[in-house]
């Protein structure tokens, strides 16, 4: 029984950690339908610049600071950059250049900074709560990951929900045409789509890298895994995403407290195999879904 | 649309598929045994590579290029044909023909468990079940350490050459071999009815369906042919590294796969040689020099090989997305339309277009034709 | 005054349009008829900058339109509905045409301009709340004129909103887009298979055949003429 509260409870943080990179993914897929490879790395590089920020001894939440806004920054930049130019083209090109840069920023980062695992440093303790007499499997820090998440989700959220921008934003991501034909300026509002989806994705980066190791391809499993998050909500929902996210990391807690954290990635394969055969659209997926 | 002067009929090609794939195979056979027979042992391991590497950038190829679809876990599908072969040498030696068989085989089946679900959709579910499978496959290797040979991972000794044959020679042409005969079997494939399928799928799932092809089912041919070329390539390898361990098929593999095809030139048989040749030597000999030209700090030089082919990934991509054959072709088609001028064609829409945008419809045209005609 | 002149796009090989020139005088519906597939969409999609043109101009008042991204003529006070009305359907009917009229107005005025839209087509107003996908074909048609009609522009431009929809449907959107003109003084430019009903409501017609203008003409002169009814229009 201990165990298993221990393990639900390392499941919600590790979810929470992936479905805020799905919701990246996600922000991106349904505007562009592009998924996005280089999420992951992205999110590594702007950690490492965090990383450095802190070696030069500011306080942590400078160099936290920091690595939202070179994610805000970065997404913007890539999306201008190398995604632009992708978008009309067959689906394939733009998955091998976000994969290409996926390669490119880790080459980059291994180059910098080497491909060794480093530590980082988490802003609050990482030993477990004490609740009663016992202590379990759930930290200050990961209290922590649970509002970080939920804040930048909700504020996400909001800007889309309740704002014009977000109308705007919405309408440019369902249909593009028509969105012009209303004088939205589309273009523009994919680059900051994409910049939105890489400051979640930096978010899951700083929280990422305390509870593990620390090098330049700390993100890749955290990127399929989110992958399959993403998948699992539908690829284009963002509640979705979060519970998507809040399922994939339970299952693959349940899978590496059970069975060995060795089979995670296989727990995610599986799991991936099984969504995708018996309910493809996802759970949460418009109902105009795009089944063959 | 421009018609070549006719070529006298000694100098023409075999009209019959089979027949002019054949007649390459055997060009390019006594090319690489010349070139074996003129280099060193160490050029001869090289070249081994070439054609191990060859076949697994042409089966991706056939995937990505022809059919339009994706898999970022190539070099897994390899590590599972040469952990396949290593296994059968440890428990069940038999016959070098039928290991190698069995590698592919068994490579081809795990495609098939990957591609069925990932298919129902379209979009990019393969690219991201692929990565994820590539991800995962070592953990399988540590977790069942005692089955698959811990980081030692398992020995597998060479193929023993009959005579006085160099042993290196001997594998070198092994793998030489099995190249050309998988090259000729794609290029055969790639002009039969599947070939024409695996393009109508890549250009337009709507039209093809209405037209009778099965999508869903061609899509998984493709990815499972796609695999047992990655799975005897794998074999192939693991002959020639002599150890099979997860350190051997790192992500980067996969990688350098994709890139080698996206620069060779993607749906091309001739493209995937020139990726290989990219592959083979880019990692090795050419990082070298260029580290020592340029002096590259330690960091740097372990880190350029990832960083070169990442930048191939994008900037091929972005620039030329018909990479080096595209170029070769594109060449070609000019040299031809400068030397013979365009005969009338009493096609309407052709003359409009020629009087509207002279420039751009040469270029466009043959670049969009390129990846489509595969199988040359 | 909506002057096109010279007018000439192609789709790669297809040579949609011909070199189309009209005038739309303001303060009156022209039509614009023709068969399917004569180019009449792609004429439309030309004027609001949604297809690159290969030849000649569009002027409007006194800008010229050509070369502009369709986001910017938009501000020149054009509105298009395309063909199918391509109301967004993920978003509520209220979102759609809070859409229409943020470009031009902040937020607080909007509500005034959506209420003269619901005063115009009173089904919409019951929705306000429900997504566009809940529509019928008729009032998604309502909505899309809504959308568009809401910042009040000066040019509009319909691409066939009688498409699929009954015939009283029809008449009543028509009798709506003739109190919209007559009251705002807006020059409409109504794309029509439906001949018999656009040519109802225009003063002027002009028919086009595979990319050229092969008749321009009062519209009771258009009607009358039963040769050409025959020939291009089919009643
Ligand atoms: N996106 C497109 N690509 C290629 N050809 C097109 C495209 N859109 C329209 N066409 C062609 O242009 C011509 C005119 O089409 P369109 O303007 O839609 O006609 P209409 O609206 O009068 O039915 C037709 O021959 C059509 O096939
Ligand atoms: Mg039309």
């Amino acid at each position: 029984m201990r165990l298993f509260v221990n393990v639900t409870l390392g499941g919600i943080a590790e979810g929470l950690i992936f479905a805020s990179v799905a919701l990246g993914l996600v922000l991106i897929f349904r505007a562009t339908n592009i998924i996005n490879f280089a999420q992951g790395a992205m999110a590594m590089l702007t950690t490492f610049i965090a990383f450095s920020v802190l070696g030069r001894g500011v306080g942590y939440w400078p160099a936290f600071v920091v690595a939202l806004a070179c994610g805000l920054l970065l997404g913007g930049a890539v999306q201008l950059v190398l995604v632009r130019p992708v978008e009309n083209k067959p689906p394939l090109n733009a998955v091998i250049v976000t994969f290409g840069l996926l390669i490119l920023l880790e080459g980059i980062a291994g180059a910098i900074w080497g491909n060794t695992n480093r530590s980082f440093p988490a802003p609050f303790s990482e030993r477990g709560l004490v609740v009663g007499k016992t202590s379990i499997a759930f930290s200050h820090f990961d209290v922590f990951i649970v509002v970080a998440v939920l804040v930048l989700a909700g504020l996400i959220g909001a800007l889309f929900r309740f704002s014009t921008l977000g109308l705007r934003m919405r309408a440019a991501a369902f249909a593009p045409e028509a969105a012009r034909l209303l004088g939205i300026r589309v273009g523009r509002l994919l680059t900051l789509g994409w910049a939105l989806a890489a400051v979640a994705g930096a978010l899951a980066g700083v929280l990422v890298a305390p509870t593990s190791v620390f090098s330049p391809s700390y993100m890749d499993l955290i990127l399929v895994y989110a992958f399959t998050a993403a998948v699992l909500g539908g690829l284009d929902s963002p509640v979705g995403a979060l519970v998507g996210g809040l399922v994939t990391g339970l299952v693959l807690a349940y899978v590496g407290g059970y069975l060995g954290g060795a089979l995670e990635p296989i727990g995610a394969l599986v799991l991936l195999i099984v969504v995708l055969m018996i309910r493809p659209e996802g759970l949460f997926a418009r109902p105009t879904a795009r089944r063959v | 649309m421009i018609k070549l002067p006719p070529l006298p009929a000694w100098a023409r090609l075999p009209r019959q598929p089979l027949l002019r794939h054949l007649l390459f195979a055997v060009v390019g056979g006594v090319f690489f045994y010349l070139l074996t027979q003129s280099l060193s042992d160490f050029n001869d391991f090289e070249i081994g590579e070439l054609a191990v590497y060859a076949i697994a950038i042409a089966g991706l190829s056939l995937l990505t290029g022809v059919n339009g679809q994706i898999s970022l876990g190539q070099g897994a599908f390899v590590a599972v044909g040469a952990y396949t072969l290593a296994e059968l040498q440890v428990h069940q030696p038999m016959n070098l023909v039928l290991e190698l068989l069995a590698a592919t085989a068994m490579t081809a089946v795990v495609g098939l468990v990957i591609a069925v679900p990932a298919t129902r959709l379209h979009g990019p579910y393969l690219a991201g079940m692929t990565l994820l499978f590539a991800l995962a496959l070592p953990f399988l290797s540590d977790k069942y350490s005692n089955f698959f040979g811990g980081d030692q991972g398992l020995t597998v000794p060479p193929p023993s050459a009959p005579g006085s044959i160099d042993p290196q020679k001997w594998l070198t042409w092994i793998q030489l071999f099995c190249a050309l005969v998988v090259m000729v079997l794609l290029a055969n494939l790639l002009s039969s009815r599947f070939g024409r399928s695996f393009r109508a799928v890549r250009d337009d799932e709507v039209a093809a369906s209405l037209a009778g092809v099965h999508v869903a089912r061609t899509k998984v041919i493709a990815f499972v042919v796609s695999s047992a070329c990655a799975g005897l390539a794998g074999g192939l390898l693991a002959l020639s590294s002599g150890v099979v361990n997860t350190g051997e098929f790192p992500l980067s593999l996969s990688i350098f796969i994709l890139a080698g095809m996206v620069l060779g030139g993607s749906g091309t048989i001739f493209g995937a040689w020139w990726g290989a040749v990219v592959v083979v030597y880019l990692p090795s000999q050419w990082s070298q020099s260029l580290a020592s030209t340029f002096h590259f700090n330690h960091l740097l030089s372990a880190n350029f090989a990832v960083i070169a082919f990442g930048a191939i990934l994008v900037v091929v991509m972005l620039v030329a997305p018909s990479g080096i054959q595209g170029g070769f072709r594109w060449l070609g088609q000019h040299l031809v339309t400068l030397s013979t001028r365009p005969e009338p064609t009493g096609n309407i829409s052709v003359a409009l277009q020629h009087t509207t945008e002279p420039d751009q419809t040469g270029d466009s045209s043959a670049a969009e034709q390129l990846p489509s005609s595969g199988g040359r | 005054m909506l002057e096109v002149e010279d007018l000439s796009v192609s789709y790669g090989a297809v040579q949609a349009l011909r070199g189309v020139s009209f005038e739309a005088r303001a303060g009156q519906v022209t039509a614009v008829l023709g068969a399917n597939g004569a180019g009449k969409t792609t004429l439309l999609r030309a004027i609001s900058g949604l297809v690159p043109v290969q030849r000649g101009t569009v002027r409007f008042g006194s800008r010229t339109l050509t070369g502009m991204a369709p986001e910017s003529i938009v501000q020149c006070r054009v509105g298009h509905v395309p063909e199918g009305g391509s109301v967004i359907t993920e978003l509520t009917v209220e979102e759609n045409l809070e859409l229409g009229a943020a470009w031009r107005y902040r937020r607080r005025q909007r509500a005034e301009h959506i209420e003269e839209v619901y005063a115009l087509f009173p089904p919409l107003k019951e929705r306000a709340k429900q997504r566009a996908s809940s529509l019928s074909g008729g009032e998604r048609q309502m909505l899309a004129i809504g959308r568009a009609v809401v910042s009040h522009p000066e040019l509009l431009l319909l691409d066939e909103p009688s498409l699929g929809l009954a015939p009283i449907v029809t008449a009543n959107l028509m009798a709506v887009l003739v109190e919209l003109t007559e009251r705002e003084g807006i020059t409409v430019v109504l794309v029509e298979q439906n001949a018999r009903s656009a040519l109802s409501i225009a003063s002027w017609a002009i028919v086009i055949n595979l990319g050229s203008v092969v008749v321009s003409d009062r519209a009771e002169i258009v009607a009358a003429d039963s040769d050409l009814r025959h020939h291009y229009l089919g009643f």
